[in-house]
């Protein structure tokens, strides 16, 4: 089966000298969807950010058989698409519709085509509504749909989400599963919310200090771990 | 947040609000120089502003008590000087200025509160201001808010462990480093959200929307107005 | 201080309008090329910064506090054209959505507060940087301050806003505290930055262009003193530049100070290019 995300002896220290990962072996199947637990500061979030070049550590990186370098930067950006922990970070243009089609416009589409695309996306998570909104006057829950079209509206081949069920409350999160599990990408999904693996995912990793402490089952990993609280 | 009522306000569907913003903002200014170059004396004129501004607002179905109330944030600056003027012995000149500052700010209002923030920003850009200026004031007003609140809630952890007693100075100082640290961290935030997105160092713009007759006949309407109040009375 | 509407006179407002918005092309072009736009979220959010950090109170004494007004730490910060930049955006927001300053007053506020004060910090540190950190940085916070302040004050009185002798000099004395408020303020703002992370204030530049940076300083104080002279006495001014003594009128006596202006300045630019001559010599 060929690989959508190939990693092999990634090792990342940021310039304070922390070292935030230590040697991860890592990879996701076309289509398939993987769960990346571990305990806060377990570089969860350093190692994302590697998977489309925002940072670059040691170690090797393929993307859809590509190989990660400055030359295919631009279109390892466009297949991955990363849905960030905070919203407020990516929703940046000042309306919903806007936010939505920089990725598009910066793809090279011409405005038309990038509003249309961006309405499309909008329509498809829900926030057809709210086109002309601004970012901050939309509920967490919001942002975090007009966030996921954002990303959607670059027609990535993997979707990378960063703890995307923070911060909301139980129905929000039930919505916005029933939207993850419509979206037929790959996913690599950061999370502490066991019910959001299971229900979105077959695999799990679980992170230690930089490292890959565990890898399976995401049912038998949870359990091995304890990773829930009741 | 003052902001953020005057956001509600700028999404309204009046036909005010859907003239384009290049005739709202040509308009002001008209507006705000010909008010700025009338007499003191010319009492007259300035209840014939007040009236145009009155039916601006009703047209764009706005709150008149609410524009007003936070056009009035002038008046104390104004009020101190008209005093002064008042002392001099300038009654007339002294009444001037105070209506001048108000009408001017209930002006600007008008168009910020019948106008998002993309459109006037979009319309200077038309009139060549600096695109990065424009940028810069887009991420400043959408972070306005977030970094506020921040700030405040740092504030209120503050209080409630005491800073009364203890803080001062140096706890000010804190703050305001911790403030500009979780400042600079969310704009790397931002950065990387960006290049995530495809960003290559330039932002693309959108295409502006066209000028229609009735924004011509609009701007054309205010200033034969104002050109008249200002000659006639 | 921002000049709401209606303070100034006609010429006063379009001169200062038109000298600021080239000069703001100019820094938009220059903050471009110093810095890329990958700093545009940072220049944005240091903005926004800035509008909070000034809700926070320092207390500076029984039953009296400040706040940070913040033009010398964005420049100490992001450099003098993304300081002026930053500072011009926050102008015009609060111009137009938080009535803190007029529209056609905007050239004016830009003018003090942007271009002056900015340049009245930049130079200070420059100039003092090398020989003590803080008393530049102090320098840098108290002189932008009253740059901006006296500029305010001269354009109003050149407006012809009647002031009484006393006002006047209560007005002098309350920006000299204010100045020295922000001096301290922006001293421990720095100082609290650099410890959580150094790399985040970049240090003042090499002695090198100390002279300039110390011609250029003396040139700007010699503006808003200047400024300020004409403003409360414009005879004088008008005297010296030879045009008609008894004629009072507001736009004569607004040219006679603007004429005024540009001698003085005029004069400490041609002491700058001499000195430099010589020393290049
Ligand atoms: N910008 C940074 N500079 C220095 N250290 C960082 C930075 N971001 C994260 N770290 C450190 O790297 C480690 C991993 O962090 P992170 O990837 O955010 O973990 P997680 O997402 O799993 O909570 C932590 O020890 C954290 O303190
Ligand atoms: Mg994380």
């Amino acid at each position: 089966m060929s690989k959508a995300i190939q990693i092999r002896g990634l090792r990342y220290r940021y310039p304070d000298g922390t070292q935030a990962l230590n040697g991860i072996d890592f990879h996701l199947d076309a289509g398939e969807s993987v769960a990346l637990f571990g305990a806060n500061g377990s570089g969860k979030t350093t190692f994302v950010m590697h998977l489309n070049g925002l940072l670059r550590g040691e170690g090797s990186i393929e993307v859809c058989s590509m190989p990660l370098s400055d030359e295919t930067l631009e279109q390892i950006r466009s297949k991955v698409g990363v849905v960030f922990q905070d919203s407020d970070e990516q929703l940046f243009m000042p309306t919903v519709l806007e936010d939505v089609a920089f990725g598009p416009l910066n793809l090279g589409l011409s405005p038309d085509d990038a509003l249309t695309r961006a309405r499309t996306v909008l329509k498809r998570v829900g926030m057809a509504h709210a086109l002309e909104r601004a970012p901050y006057h939309l509920s967490a829950g919001e942002k975090k749909r007009v966030a996921i079209a954002g990303v959607l509206a670059m027609d990535p081949e993997i979707l990378v989400l960063d703890e995307p069920t923070t911060f909301l409350d139980p129905p929000t999160r039930r919505d916005l599963l029933t939207l993850l599990r419509s979206l037929p990408q790959a996913k690599v999904v950061v999370t502490h919310d066991a019910n959001l693996a299971r229900a979105l995912t077959t695999r799990a990793v679980f992170f230690d200090q930089g490292r890959i402490a565990g890898e399976g089952d995401v049912i038998e990993l949870i359990q091995r771990f304890h990773w829930e609280y009741s | 947040m003052h902001h953020l009522v005057i956001d509600r306000w700028s999404r309204g569907s009046s036909s005010l609000h859907q003239r384009d913003p290049r005739a709202k903002l040509a308009a002001l200014l008209v507006f705000l120089i010909v008010l700025s170059t009338t007499r003191p004396a010319a009492q007259w004129a300035f209840a014939a502003y007040a009236i145009m501004l009155i039916i601006a607002v009703h047209s764009a179905r706005l709150p008149i008590l609410g524009l007003a109330g936070r056009a009035a944030l002038v008046l104390p600056f104004s009020a101190t000087f008209a005093l002064l003027t008042w002392w001099s012995g300038d009654t007339l000149r002294a009444l001037a200025l105070a209506e001048k500052s108000f009408l001017s700010g209930m002006a600007a209002l008008l168009l910020v509160a019948t106008t998002p923030l993309t459109g006037w920003t979009a319309a200077l850009e038309s009139w060549r201001a600096p695109r990065m200026l424009i940028l810069v004031i887009q991420f400043v007003y959408r972070y306005l808010f977030v970094i506020a609140e921040q700030a405040q809630r740092m504030r209120w952890a503050a209080v409630c462990r005491g800073s009364h007693k203890t803080g001062g100075f140096r706890l000010a100082t804190g703050l305001v480093g911790v403030l500009f640290a979780r400042s600079w961290q969310r704009a790397d935030g931002i950065y990387h959200a960006m290049l995530a997105r495809g960003f290559r160092g330039r932002f693309v713009p959108a295409a502006p929307a066209p000028f229609r007759a009735a924004d011509a006949l609009f701007f054309s309407a205010c200033l034969a107005g104002c050109l008249a109040v200002r000659i006639l009375l | 201080m921002h000049i709401p509407d209606g303070f100034l006179s006609t010429p006063v407002w379009a001169t200062l309008d038109v000298v600021s918005a080239p000069a703001v092309a100019w820094v938009a072009r220059r903050a471009q090329r110093d810095t890329q736009d990958h700093r545009i979220p940072l220049l944005g959010v240091m903005g926004a910064f800035v509008f909070a950090a000034q809700m926070v109170n320092f207390p500076v004494g029984p039953g009296t506090s400040g706040h940070l007004v913040g033009g010398a730490l964005l420049t100490v910060v992001l450099g003098p054209a993304a300081a002026s930049l930053v500072l011009t955006a926050i102008l015009v927001l609060q111009a137009l959505i938080f009535q803190d300053g007029g529209v056609l007053a905007l050239g004016a506020n830009v003018f003090n507060m942007a271009l002056a004060g900015v340049a009245a910090a930049y130079l200070s540190y420059r100039l003092w940087g090398q020989a003590s950190r803080s008393g530049a940085i102090f320098a840098a916070g108290a002189l932008s301050v009253m740059t901006s302040a006296c500029l305010a004050l001269g354009q109003l009185l050149i407006s012809g806003v009647p002031m009484t002798g006393g006002v006047f000099w209560a007005s002098l004395g309350l920006f000299v505290v204010s100045a020295l408020m922000e001096g301290a303020i922006t001293v421990g703002a720095v100082r609290a930055i650099e410890r959580l992370n150094p790399a985040w204030v970049a240090g003042p530049q090499p002695a090198s262009s100390r002279t300039v940076a110390g011609v250029a300083l003396a040139a700007l104080l010699l503006v808003v003193l200047g400024t300020l002279i004409a403003s409360v006495a414009p005879d004088g001014i008008q005297r010296l530049t030879g045009q008609g003594v008894d004629s009072t009128s507001w736009p004569q006596r607004t040219m006679g100070g603007l004429a005024g202006i540009a001698m003085i300045f005029a004069l400490c630019y041609l002491g700058g290019k001499l000195k430099s001559r010589r020393r290049s010599a």
